[in-house]
């Protein structure tokens, strides 16, 4: 092994192109800044691959770990590490960004610089909520993306952007204040910023609860779990393509990792005291939410929805205590990361040409574009969770588990699948197939080498990890099965 | 005790002796019609550096030294605000320079006063800031208010300004009217003007508690309204919007130092044993700022009085830290806590300010002041990197990570939470977040809206580079805020521990 500070490469390596392209790049050269940006893109991931190789999937605890004093007066550290659990996501991101810049690269002509920029800057702040090992560290690096995606929502966003984009801020500003007041209290009782310290502090129940609840406002409107959802679909719509593959495949995932990082660790009893109350929101955001999904008439919102409805089965999969819920869960958010970046990209690929987005103004869309339609309907099947694509393997081992602890449970957790069949397939009949419904159809030009490539990627991906899980599941079983154990056991005294 | 010990007070002979000097050397500054006077300019900015490095020095020693009778201390707190005072009146006087140029405000029969007025405010914040006699502290208050009453009315032909030095004054005066009463009934009650004396007369000795709270509500209502802190706000607003807005920025920046500083001196030093009684009343006056302040700058159009709002709200979190001192348990570390965790906030939201006002007038330019939220429209087109900088500021002033205005907000919300009020905490985030939709209206119209117009950047070099340097301190300070925040605790401690 070396002593290559690797996360920290992790996390400043986009981080500091993402500022050298603000500074570099202008507008009259946004080749230069494309090619730059994508070079440091590739500079993250190829600093975030290693990991996966060195990483010791039998390995407890914290794995890459940096320490180092920062803010002495309140014993703050800056302290990295990541476990089986936030392996994969930081991979996620680093992969994700990839993507986003690619995505970007012709049909984001206004103010290049500033777009490419805030997605890197925003790419090594993602990674650094994985990698805090610090509660201080991560309220900050989680508050701090709230900067850069305000911005792409509101600069390149749609027509009703500047809504979209306050009502994201707002929102989940409202719920990270109060884990603020949490990390605080946290601190006060330990003398500590440290979240291993915070997982061994024994606290009484009702102290339990209300951290919880605290945690429980930060993260369930990052998830975002119903009824505080509203703000998703919003900002989905307004954003732009790659705004809203990195906020449907990575920031949605900074909430569900905070459950496990936080609330489950930290106040066990109340986890298990209010997991009714978990499973009942998840529940709702899977049937319900699926419902409202079926009936929606822009693309982009109905994938929107359906990330909610996703999202329920991760939060569903971490609130039954089972092992392989929770990693059901966690192998959920990472396919989810995927499958709902390839969806957005293929709206993305058919906004660029037709402009609009009303399901209604599509059809037939298979003549004109076949290798493009190919691989829509993949994505489309992965997101209702056919076998051998990624989507299926989260969401069988949660409803597997749920079965499990409650016929009830699973019946509802079952019937997504149902629902998720019903609107992806239904959005894919009305937009793929049928005859060609108007002349923009007809005069639509298929996938190009740039889009083509990115979506051929993912559907590898997306195959991959639906027929091969284990590459997943393997390296987090020693994490989780630590997580649990650890959850099982009361911290009231 | 030593007499006439004059080492402690060398930065204020200097200063003064300084200000005098270039009053007199400004009548041979040839008038050049742009109202560049480089001489006067120039040697303000060394007179402040002189006194930096004096006070520099005396912060280093880290000894308390009393002078002047036991009138006057200079210890580790009153040479650090010291400091910042200097900070905050030199960036000052450099964002001013090309504003008060074009503007009349110099040149003419009014010659260079601007600076001189400039410096002996500062004297009149030092003074506040090392005063240990509550007769001293007030005639601190007056010199530091006199030169900023005759500042704000410097532009003699503008009405809005006019009338904004009449309401400053007339307020000013009925503040200062409310401290003098409660001094007196102090006096009354204890027998003496000397904080220690009045402290150890409150603690130990027989004295009339009706008349001492009596005389201390009359103080928190004086010092409410120094501060600009809800409910004797009402003058805040009209006076930034109205007084040229260099000046505005002096009454935004290195007077709420000064302000600061009478809560120190006079609340904590001289009030201690009383803290349970005006900890009370702040409560009640930091939630009213907060509440006040957030809501009604969501309505502004003018962006200074949108600031002078927000400095309204911001001050209210600065008592919050005041007023988590005295819990009952351990008084002493709470206390070291809580102070300092005050101190780290004025500090930010000084450093702040003195930004978002910078920004105002570095884009200002003749005939045209950019005084309005929709003067911001598009920044980010026509200049990337000032937009930039101003993004860091508002996100700073709305608490937002990585800025130092987040540690600020830290800090204090743990010392209130130290103090065991979990539901005042909740209320100030609470407030925090509506604060943050008003922040965030600024970076909306310069990042999401098209420039309305073309007009360019007039701003000299110099401006802009402090300007620069000034935002990235924002950011420095927010990526590294341990040692400065180490700096106040050390501070606070040696002050409270002397």
């Amino acid at each position: 092994m070396t002593h290559l500070p690797l996360l920290s490469l992790a996390i400043w390596t986009p981080v500091l192109f993402g500022v050298l392209v603000l500074a570099v790049g202008r507008d009259n050269r946004p080749a230069l800044t494309r090619w730059l940006s994508l070079l440091g893109s590739l500079a993250g991931l190829a600093v975030a691959l290693p990991l996966i190789a060195r990483f010791d999937r039998l390995a407890h605890g914290m794995q890459f770990v940096e320490q180092f004093d920062w803010i002495e007066r309140f014993n703050v550290a800056y302290a990295l590490g990541i476990d089986g659990i936030s392996l994969w996501l930081v991979v996620l991101t680093a992969l994700i960004t990839v993507i986003a810049i690619i995505a970007g690269w012709e049909n984001v002509e206004r103010r290049v610089a500033q777009y490419m920029g805030a997605f890197l800057i925003l790419s090594g702040l993602m990674i650094g909520v994985f990698c805090a090992t610090d509660g201080l560290l991560f309220y900050l690096f989680f508050e701090a993306t709230l900067i850069p995606m305000f911005l792409i929502i509101g600069v390149w966003g749609g027509e009703n952007r500047i809504y979209a984009a306050f009502k994201f801020f707002l929102y989940t500003f409202f719920g990270s204040l109060l884990m603020l007041v949490a990390v605080i209290w946290l601190y006060f009782q330990t003398d500590s910023f440290d979240i291993a310290v915070w997982h061994a502090l024994p606290l009484p129940l009702s102290a339990q609860i209300l951290l919880f609840l605290a945690f429980l406002l930060a993260f369930a409107v990052k998830v975002p779990m119903w009824p505080v959802h509203t703000w998703l679909p919003d900002a989905h719509v307004e954003a732009p393509t790659g705004g809203s593959v990195v906020l449907a495949a990575v920031m949605l995932k900074l909430g569900a990792y905070g459950f496990l990082r936080f609330s489950l660790p930290i106040a066990p009893d109340a986890s298990r005291h209010l997991a009714w109350l978990m499973i009942t929101l998840s529940l709702i955001a899977v049937i319900y939410v699926g419902l409202v999904a079926l009936v929606q008439k822009d693309m982009k919102k109905l994938v929107a929805y359906s990330s909610i409805a996703h999202m329920g089965f991760v939060t569903l999969g971490f609130f039954l205590f089972d092992t392989l819920a929770v990693q059901g869960g966690i192998v959920q958010m990472v396919s989810h990361g995927f499958v709902s970046a390839a969806m957005f990209l293929c709206i993305g690929v058919l906004y660029d040409r037709m402009h609009t987005r009303q399901i209604a103004d599509y059809g037939g869309v298979a003549h004109t574009m076949p290798r493009f339609a190919a691989l829509f309907v993949l994505f489309s099947l992965a997101n209702c969770g056919l076998p051998a694509t990624s989507g299926f393997v989260g969401e069988f081992m949660v409803i597997l588990a749920s079965v499990k602890a409650n016929f009830w449970i699973g019946l509802g957790a079952a019937t997504a699948l149902i629902l998720g069949a019903a609107y992806s397939l239904w959005l894919v009949k009305r937009v793929v197939f049928g005859p060609v419904a108007n002349d923009g159809v007809a005069a639509l030009a298929d996938a190009g080498k740039r889009e083509f490539f990115l979506l051929g990627l993912l559907a590898v991906i997306v195959l991959a990890v639906g027929l091969y899980p284990a590459v997943l599941t393997d390296s987090m079983q020693t994490s989780v099965a630590d997580l649990l154990q650890h959850v099982a056991k009361s911290k009231v005294e | 005790m030593n007499t006439m010990n004059l080492a402690p007070v060398y930065p204020e002979i200097l200063l003064m002796v300084s200000a005098l000097v270039i009053l007199i050397a400004d009548l041979f500054v040839k008038d050049t019609g742009d109202g560049r006077r480089n001489l006067t300019f120039g040697l303000s900015l060394l007179a402040l550096a002189g006194c930096a490095v004096l006070s520099f020095l005396s912060l280093n020693s880290g000894a308390t030294v009393y002078a002047m009778n036991n009138l006057f201390v200079s210890d580790s707190m009153s040479d650090l605000l010291k400091m910042c005072a200097y900070v905050a009146v030199a960036l000052t006087l450099v964002y001013s320079r090309r504003h008060i140029g074009v503007r009349g405000m110099v040149g003419g029969h009014i010659g260079g006063e601007f600076y001189v007025l400039a410096l002996l405010a500062l004297l009149g914040h030092m003074v506040i800031i090392s005063g240990t006699n509550f007769l001293i502290v007030y005639l601190g208050i007056e010199l530091m208010s006199l030169p900023i009453y005759a500042l704000v009315a410097l532009r003699r032909d503008h009405a809005p300004a006019t009338e904004a030095a009449m309401k400053y004054f007339i307020l000013g005066a009925l503040g200062s009217g409310f401290l003098l009463y409660g001094i007196s009934m102090l006096y009354g009650a204890t027998g003496s003007l000397d904080l220690l004396e009045v402290a150890k007369a409150a603690a130990f000795g027989e004295v009339n508690r009706k008349v001492l709270v009596f005389g201390v509500v009359f103080l928190v209502a004086g010092i409410a309204f120094k501060l600009g802190a809800a409910p004797f706000h009402m003058w805040v607003p009209d006076v930034y919007q109205g007084a040229p807005t260099p000046v505005a920025l002096l009454i935004a920046g290195s007077t709420k130092l000064a302000a600061f500083a009478i809560c120190m001196r006079l609340l904590v030093e001289g009030l201690l044993p009383l803290a349970l009684s005006w900890q009370q009343m702040l409560t009640v006056v930091a939630l009213l700022s907060m509440a006040i302040g957030n809501i009604t700058a969501l309505m502004q159009t003018n962006i200074k009085r949108m600031l002078a709002y927000s400095t309204i709200a911001q001050m209210g979190f600065i008592l919050l830290g005041l007023l988590s001192g005295v819990t009952g348990g351990d008084t002493f570390d709470s206390a070291v806590n809580a102070y300092s965790s005050a101190l780290f906030y004025v500090i930010a939201y000084v450093l702040t300010t003195l930004g978002s006002f910078g920004t105002i007038l570095v884009l200002s330019r003749a005939g045209f002041e950019a005084e309005n939220i929709e003067d911001f429209r598009g920044l980010a087109q026509k200049s990337p990197w000032i937009a930039f900088v101003m993004l860091m500021l508002m996100l700073s002033l709305a608490g937002l990570p990585p800025l130092v205005g987040f540690y600020a907000k830290l800090s204090v919300l743990q010392a209130v939470l130290a103090a065991g009020k979990v539901w005042l905490a909740i209320a100030a985030v609470m407030f925090s977040l509506i604060g943050a939709f008003y922040y965030l209206r600024i970076i909306k119209l310069m990042y999401f809206d098209a420039p309305v117009d073309d007009g360019k950047i007039a701003a000299s070099g110099d401006a802009r580079l402090v300007l620069s340097l000034n935002g990235i301190a924002v950011l420095a300070l927010g990526i590294i805020p341990g040692p400065l925040m180490t700096l106040c605790a050390t501070a606070i401690l040696n002050t409270l521990s002397s």
